[in-house]
């Protein structure tokens, strides 16, 4: 039997949501992780795993890890730290697995961690914050998060990071030394010099399906592609209503595909553009965007939708679901198409990922 | 060995744990070390990079404002305390 599952992380805690395949019906789980702040979570492909990277204000950060479904949980924060010289980690904000069964983790303020035991145990990848760069390092609004990892699916020797307000770096060494992948991306908040080597504000990437070479990114400034492996990028910001957003997510299939939220600017509220909430997507690489809106709120609609919490399934057609910052969640089964609310009774919601399970 | 009184939300990340655990120590931080040595990972629950306590954490040792480095007789008792000002988030 298949299922879909959809792991939500919110500022109080994370919850689980299942569905058959029609996607329609969903039962729902929660909280879980005793309530803590959950900024992403993932599933370990070859154990089923569920990883959750949080950071409690009272306790500090943590990896937690469910290896019964989101029943019973364990958490650990051995090795996440810069040493007691240095900034204590405040929270983990990123996870990703590796395609030689490692994980890892970034965290704030801005470095990577890297697990081979399962999230047991964490090493700091010193190589990154060690960066030439790295005094230059500036804070977004969210803090100096480092809140995107993409491994290369078969090359474990490359792997890209994305830090607000840093930008893009990729290590083609496992690790060993880091390179900024910024060219071609604008810093319009940086009047003296629009496209610096580091200080841009990169919000999500994502990478093409089957086409490793190729890049989308979401940016504080903009929408952008790379067709070679992120040593440039284009902007495609297009026909979109703004050049302002969070989240971005690729077509597990369909290299030519991704689906984004605008929002309507950073200093004008960071809701969506008229108070009428939509996704929009592209077919063609960016090089046109379509906007869907059906079943979505079309006044008044205040929604907020942050960097992590939009997620698709691999299901055909592709389901999507997003949450937003005042607690809802929606879903689409038709590739963004249409669109349904799971529920609006959530406290706010910082990630969201889909995952299908065979029993 | 100090009487150390744990809080309800740190011991719901500990399942089975106790709240009063009896551990050797002279100071607050030797109490926590001592602790960790029964409950795996509860030194970082509690304490961050210096070290210090976590910034949201209260001790109280026989109900004084207390850090790691405050010292503690054997007949102690150490109320261990989240802060007020951690939930603003």
């Amino acid at each position: 039997m298949t299922r879909v599952q959809l792991l939500v992380g919110t500022k109080k805690g994370a919850f689980i949501f299942e569905s058959d395949p029609a996607r329609t019906e969903w039962s729902q789980r929660g909280p879980l992780c005793e309530g803590w702040p959950v900024h992403d979570l993932i599933v370990e492909p070859d154990t089923g795993a569920i990883l959750a990277a949080a950071g409690s204000e009272w306790y500090g950060p943590a990896v937690w890890r469910s290896a019964d479904g989101g029943t019973t949980w364990t958490h650990s924060s051995a090795g996440l730290t810069y040493g007691d010289e240095a900034d204590a980690i405040k929270t983990v904000w990123s996870l990703a697995t590796t395609p030689d069964g490692g994980v890892l983790a970034g965290v704030e303020p801005a470095g990577l961690f890297r697990s081979d035991d399962r999230g047991a145990n964490w090493r700091h990848v010193e190589a990154l914050t060690a960066h030439p760069t790295r005094p230059t390092w500036e804070p977004g609004a969210g803090g100096l998060i480092l809140h995107t990892i993409v491994p290369h699916p078969t090359d474990t020797e490359r792997t890209w990071i994305g830090i607000s307000a840093v930008g893009v770096f990729e290590t083609r060494d496992g690790g060993a030394s880091w390179e900024p992948r910024n060219v071609g991306v604008r810093a319009e908040f940086n009047p003296e010099n629009r496209f610096p080597v580091t200080g841009q504000c990169v919000h999500k990437f994502a990478m093409a399906a089957g086409q490793p070479e190729t890049l989308y990114q979401r940016n504080h400034c903009g929408v952008y592609r790379s067709d070679d492996g992120s040593e440039t990028w284009q902007e495609v910001t297009g026909d979109l209503p703004s050049d302002f957003g969070f989240p971005l997510v690729a077509h597990p299939r369909d290299p030519d595909t991704c689906w984004l939220i605008p929002l309507n600017g950073a200093d004008l509220g960071r809701y969506v553009p008229d108070a009428q909430a939509a996704v929009w997507r592209t077919h063609d690489r960016g090089a046109s965007w379509i906007r869907a809106g059906a079943g979505l709120p079309q006044k008044n609609a205040y929604l907020s939708v942050l960097r992590e919490a939009m997620a698709r399934d691999t299901l055909d057609p592709v389901g999507i679901t997003f949450g937003t910052a005042n607690g809802q969640l929606w879903n689409s089964s038709d590739e963004g198409l249409t669109w349904r609310m799971i529920t609006d009774t959530l406290p706010e919601i910082w990630a969201v990922e889909a995952n299908v399970l065979e029993d | 060995m100090a009487a150390v009184l744990l809080p309800r939300s740190l011991l719901a990340l500990f399942p089975g744990v106790g709240k009063r655990h009896d551990v050797p120590g002279a100071t607050v931080g030797a109490l926590i070390d001592s602790l960790d040595t029964t409950v795996p990972g509860m030194r970082d629950r509690l304490v961050e990079a210096g070290p210090r306590l976590r910034r949201h954490i209260n001790v109280f040792v026989d109900g004084e404002p207390a850090t790691l480095e405050s010292a503690v007789s054997a007949a102690s008792v150490v109320h261990i305390i989240p802060a007020v000002s951690g939930g603003a988030r």
